[in-house]
């Protein structure tokens, strides 16, 4: 117990589009973790270990603007939106074995002033595993982004067990009303119907508009430390009680698997409720990364909350409302607060745990799982307690 | 068509996707099939990843399966792709067992059905590359 790693510190920018966020994305990031240090009651120069998420920065770089003189811990996972739920195992483990003291993982981007979401992979596919195969085998007949690859998965899904588009709908709209509730959120006061998602655009069948994530300039961070050293911090802190990432097989090629509705998260939730000695029925909410609708749909099947098939059906009637049996993205997640790469869900999962969200507050909240999903379907899952 | 019109994505012509290339310029739609257990694959790799093997040959397929998934792209997320929309990248299941991700040529986006039977047809898009596509069997 004294040896077990928990999360100490979040923080987060304002999250906007318009004129964008008007500084550089690692200003934007510093802004985050400069936020997450005085949450958790923290110099910069304690901070001995940092996990920059892929291709947005260097731990040297961080440590240099934050002043940590004594970085001795550095890494990143390159597993897309599932890394900083990844770099919780990862930091978890690196504080427990004494390679660091305080690990401080950031996330952050100018996802519409800069480089849009939806454009970053035209630029960057050379940088995900399996890049070079969607150079060669994917981006010649127009398949260039993650929409449509997630799209030939969610196609599939509803010719199986369909699934049918209002279910889709139910995601956006759990996503959109918790945004009413969060004044932080950019789709705040942007109350959204059934009518209006189903008569929005396509963008690539079945995804319409509003099954995909919004693009927004933003940044968060949390920092990581063990339980012995958290008893000497003024905050609540919140127990990682259980962590997992995983890859689908193959990683690297999204249509030649198998089980084609295997994802990361198939072998890593197993994993994590194993460690925390929990199952899905003891979880009081999840905060799923929601790149897209049928992601989270996908990911409340593979994490073991119903079985594969019956997800259309869970997320219907307000299961996944707050209310329901299982509040999902109480925040609005990628769907309707901000897309910061899958941070924003640490975020809320910890101030779920630490009884912080007033009126979208989970009563009792104990347990919560806060999920990543990246790449081809890589997948990270942690458990989360209250202190 | 030239090299100077052709717009969109090409793949690299590096390694074993060089060779799945040459033959598409021949006409020819081949996979890679392990000799140790007889297994079919693609994309193409190296060595077995069911047995092993590092003994392999390239086998002709025979051009023909079914529509496994597909989406309808409506807005272009690649400039190259600007003025295609609607078009629709699929997925065949070739009779072998192995997926290709393809167009389907002779189908409008939204009359396509999964299951539908397709046969290979090849579409030399520059001088040097030559990618293949697929149209209902039948029709």
């Amino acid at each position: 117990m004294a040896n077990e790693a928990c999360i100490v510190g979040i923080g987060q920018t304002p999250f906007c589009r318009g004129e964008g966020s008007g500084v550089t994305e690692l200003a934007l990031q510093l802004q985050a973790c400069t936020a997450a240090l005085d949450d958790a009651g923290l110099k910069a120069r304690q901070v001995d270990g940092i996990m920059p998420f892929p291709n947005l920065g260097s731990a040297e770089g961080f440590a240099a603007n934050l002043g940590c003189p004594n970085l001795r811990f550095a890494a990143t996972i390159n597993m897309g939106g599932a890394a900083p739920v990844a770099s919780l195992q990862t930091a978890g483990a690196a504080v427990k074995a004494g390679a660091a003291d305080y690990v401080l993982v950031p996330a952050g981007w100018n996802g519409y002033s800069g480089r849009r979401v939806a454009q970053t992979l035209n630029e960057q596919v050379s940088s995900i595993p399996g890049g070079a195969i969607a150079r060669d085998f994917y981006f010649p007949y127009g398949l260039t982004s993650p929409a449509q690859w997630y799209a030939l998965m969610a196609r599939r899904h509803m010719h199986e067990f369909g699934t049918t588009p209002e279910q889709l709908g139910a995601i956006a709209l759990a996503m959109r009303k918790h945004a009413q509730l969060n004044p932080n959120a950019v789709m705040h006061g942007k109350e959204m119907t059934l009518e209006a998602y189903l008569a929005a655009p396509m963008v690539t069948d079945p995804y319409r508009l509003f099954d995909c994530c919004i693009e927004t300039d933003g940044a968060a961070a949390m920092i990581v430390t063990t339980v012995e050293r958290a008893r000497d911090l003024p905050g609540k802190a919140v127990r990682i009680l259980g962590v997992a990432s995983g890859q689908p097989y193959p990683a690297d090629e999204i249509t030649n698997r198998k089980d084609i509705f295997m994802t990361g998260l198939t072998i890593a939730a197993p994993q994590a409720f194993k460690k925390a000695g929990l199952k899905p029925a003891d979880v009081d909410f999840a905060q799923i990364y929601d790149c897209f609708t049928f992601e989270v749909l996908q990911q409340i099947e593979e994490s073991g909350f119903c079985e594969r098939g019956e997800g259309g059906a869970f997320v219907e009637g307000g299961r996944i409302e707050l209310g329901g049996d299982l509040p999902v993205n109480t925040h609005g997640g990628l769907l309707s607060e901000a897309h910061v790469l899958g941070m924003g869900h640490i975020v809320e999962a910890v101030r779920q745990l630490r009884g912080e969200c007033g009126t979208r507050q989970v009563a009792d909240a104990e347990v919560g799982v806060v999920t990543g999903w990246g790449d081809f379907g890589d997948g990270s899952i942690a458990i989360l307690g209250r202190a | 068509m030239s090299d100077n019109e052709y717009k969109k994505p090409l793949p690299a012509l590096e390694g074993l996707t060089r060779e799945f290339y040459g033959f598409c310029k021949d006409g020819e739609l081949r996979f890679q099939r392990c000799n140790g257990c007889r297994a079919w694959r693609h994309v193409p790799r190296e060595m077995c990843p069911e047995c092993g093997s590092m003994d392999w040959g390239w086998e002709p397929s025979s051009g023909r399966g079914k529509l496994f998934t597909w989406t309808v792209a409506a807005r272009p997320l690649h400039a190259a792709f600007a003025d295609e929309t609607p078009y629709a990248p699929a997925v065949v299941e070739l009779d072998e067992g192995v997926r290709l991700v393809t167009e389907i040529v002779d189908c409008r986006p939204d009359n396509l059905e999964i299951d539908t039977p397709v046969e290979v047809v090849f579409e030399e898009v520059t001088p040097g590359i030559t990618l293949p596509k697929f149209r209902r069997s039948g029709h």
